[in-house]
Order: C-alpha cells, then structure tokens, then sequence
C-alpha cells in the first residue's frame, strides 16, 4: 500500500505498532483495530462525547483525531479506567448511584470526569454539570450521574 | 466512519510546511486542532487531497512577551493559553475568553490559530481579536507580512489568507491605561456555540469619559460584526444606564445582522444583543475605572 502510516502508540499502558490508513479515526482504531469497543462513536462529529478518551491525560474527542496524530503518545480508554474486579472510585460511584441506563454515554462521561475531578475534587453542583456540558445522555436527566459524581468525591474526601 | 482519502505529511518546521503548501496549494489542507476541519471531513464536506499535519512543530505554540503585550504561536491550544499567566496579565480578556470556547475536550484540541483561520462568525476569539486590534503574521514561500484584525476576517469562513499562506502567530498589543473589557454571551448550554455575544472595550480619560469604544458581536452577521455608530455615541461620555441603553440600541437595531435558526430568531437574538451589551459596558467602564 502506498498511503499508509506506521503507528506507535501506547492504549492503557500496552504498546501497539500497527500499519494503518491515514485517514482512520482514533475512535474507530481503538474500536476496530484494537478491538477496545468501551469507547462509543455517537456522533462522530464532536457533539455527544461519547467517544472521549484521555490523550497524555487529557480529555479529547476520539472521533476528531487521526489515529497517526497520537503517535508516539499514551492513551487511556475507558477499559483502562478499572476492571469489573477493581472498579476506578468513579465508576463504583456510579454503579453505587445507578447513574447509568443504558450505558452509552458512560465511558465518554467517565473519562471526561476523571481528570476533571483529579483538578477539582470538590465540585458543586452546578460545576459538575458544567464539567459534562459536552456529553450527551439520553436516559438519566443527568441527575443520578451528579449524584454519583457526589458519592465519589464525598469517598474520596474523607 | 471515514473522511474520503488524504495524503497525510506531518512536517517538523514552519519552512517545511511552507513548501508543501506551495506544492499542493487548494489541494492542502492544514490540520492544526481539528476541532473544526475533522467534523467538515467526517461529513465529507471537505475533501482535501493532501493534509499537512502542524502539531509536530514546536515552536509554533510558544506564547512570549511582545511589545508589552502578548504574542501566541498559531499552534498555543485553548486549554494551554486558559492557564498561562502572561496572557492573564497581558491580555485579560483573552484570559477571560478561553472557557467560553466550547468544551473541555474541545479546548484541550482546539488552537488560536485554528479558530482564527477558520473565521467562524460565531467563534469567541475571532470577535475577541477584532475587538483589541489583533495581529496576525502571515508566511508563506515568498516571505512574511503582518495583518491586522480589520482586514484578517474577509467574510463568512474567508480570511486575507491564500492556499499558500500559514498562519503562524497572533499577536495582541497591550491596552492603554484606563482600559476595561467585557465579553458577554448567551448559549443554550455552557461551552456551546452562543446565540449572540459581544465583546466590549473602552479607553477612558482621567475624568471617566470614554476617549475609545469597541463593540464586536458574534452570531450576528457573516464576520466579526463592529458597531462603529453604537461606540462613537460613547465616546466624550461617562458611563450611565441610559448612556449603555442608547449604544445597546443603536448597535442591536441598526448596526447588526443576525440569522434565524432552529435555536432563535433574528429578533431574538437582537434582543439578547441589546441586554448583553448594556451588560457589557456596565462591565467594561468599571474595569475601566480600577473597579472590579
């Protein structure tokens, strides 16, 4: 192949080298290629967050990168949050406060919460749904996700 | 999904980059945050044969001191330029802008000169630095020029930029003495794209009347939306209510030309521009004045 891109990059502390198309979206790299189907494609145009990983620690939108824009970098998914045997705090919050129905918008609002909490540990109300002011969710109203962003920094904090 | 096929070069110097451009010319496409591009390619509304990846250069998002005021590479992230101290003391209200500019995820991307080339009429910092008489520098093969704000933005997602040019720094020069500044703007939801906005700053003499006024909507019309006729009724005058109503007024009337979408209409949005301005200037004059 003529237009192809060797990439190097590390996805929840494993390293993948992998000779792909330019034009692939990391979303669909971490879905298709590496089969880290934990982060959604939604909208794939920026809007829902649902595909939100975190790239050198920082909340991006999967669905508005290359996949070879990360080359050379770390990125964390959802799956690489915490294992159904070692929940991550935020995730046992929102098991704990049912702040999720059908799950779809979850790992983006996770992996959008986790460095956001790591910043500001102690949300209001009205900060944490500013925080997920970029993600969609079409079950909950919201309300049980702020709850759980409560009971995780309430844990946390004392 | 998938944008239709590129050819994709991620150059390591601004020289590099110039060739490519001169190369490929309209068949390019720069790719700085993407924050924009890759929707329109994920759309397939935009097809570039060739994309020039810049996020691999370095120097092109340094932020410096310039002429006492502040100079960003084209490539300073919005997240990168909300933490910087030198661009809260030296430019406050670009400082006080980078939050409202869509979400997190968005500004951790997102880049000055991105949002700058891609000349949204809607975008925060395209009002921003019409409002403090940006300066763009501009490279291409043949050399360098520098562009000021006034003559940057051309039209709807037009800038003075040719296929060839990159945009590679942005300057902002240092306000006077006796200065204040106020964005103000209305979303649906916090980071979205606003209905309306305005951005105002005023000059101020030592007796508190307005020496120089600047008030630039967004969402208002095909471009950053100046209101000379609203400024110039400032200008001599001490701030009061009815002074504020007057300009809020003369410009949300006469001066600006807002669509209807699904979102609001034209005399909505007029409305909004009529409120925030009042807000705006209340806010701008008593900065202005040493208050806070």
């Amino acid at each position: 192949m003529e237009n192809t891109f060797n990439l190097s990059v590390t996805v929840n502390g494993k390293s993948y080298q992998q000779t792909i198309d330019p034009r692939t979206l990391l979303s669909d790299f971490l879905r298709n290629d590496l089969g880290l189907t934990g982060t959604h494609v939604g909208c794939e145009h920026g809007v829902c967050g649902a595909c939100t990983v975190l790239l050198d620690g920082k909340s991006v939108r999967s669905c508005l990168l290359f996949a070879p824009q990360v080359h050379n970098q770390e990125v964390l998914t959802v799956e690489g949050l915490g294992t159904i045997d070692d929940l991550h705090p935020l995730q046992e919050a929102f098991r704990e406060a049912h702040a999720l129905q059908c799950g779809f918008c979850t790992p983006g609002i996770l992996t959008t919460l986790v460095p956001y909490l790591e910043e500001n540990p102690n949300p209001t109300e009205e900060e944490i749904r500013e925080a997920i002011s970029g993600n969609l969710c079409r079950c909950t109203g919201y309300q049980h996700i702020i709850d759980a962003v409560k009971l995780a920094t309430e844990k946390t904090n004392t | 999904m998938k944008p239709a096929p590129f050819k994709y070069y991620v150059p390591r110097s601004v020289p590099e980059v110039l060739s490519l451009l001169n190369e490929h010319g309209y068949d390019a496409k720069i790719l700085a945050g993407g924050q924009s591009l890759v929707p329109m390619m994920n759309f397939r509304l935009v097809q570039p044969a060739v994309l020039v990846d810049i996020n691999n250069i370095p120097e092109m998002a340094e932020i410096q001191p310039h002429e006492k005021g502040v100079r960003l590479g084209a490539m300073v992230r919005h997240s990168q330029a909300e933490k910087d101290p030198l661009i809260k003391e030296k430019a406050p209200l670009v400082h006080e802008t980078m939050p409202k500019i869509a979400t997190v995820q968005i500004r951790n991307r997102g880049t000055i000169g991105g949002s700058l080339a891609h000349a949204d009429p809607s975008a925060e910092l395209v009002v921003v630095s019409t409002a403090l008489d940006a300066r763009f520098k501009i490279q291409n093969l043949n050399g360098e020029r520098v562009v000021p704000a006034s003559e940057f933005f051309v039209g709807l997602m037009v800038t003075a930029m040719g296929p060839e040019d990159l945009l590679v720094e942005v300057e902002f020069p240092p306000l006077p003495p006796r200065s204040g500044w106020s964005l103000k703007e209305v979303a649906r939801r916090p980071h979205d794209f606003a209905l309306v906005g305005v951005a105002a700053v005023v000059v101020l003499d030592k007796k508190d009347r307005c020496k120089e006024a600047r008030l630039v909507y967004l969402s208002a019309g095909d471009g950053p939306i100046s209101a000379p006729e609203a400024a110039g009724l400032l200008v001599g005058e001490q701030f009061t209510p009815a002074l504020a109503t007057a300009a809020a007024e003369k410009a949300s009337a006469d001066e600006i030309d807002p669509g209807s979408d699904i979102h609001a209409t034209a005399d909505f949005r007029r409305h909004l521009a009529n409120v925030l301005t009042q807000r705006a200037l209340e806010e701008a004059f008593q900065r202005a004045k040493g208050g806070k």
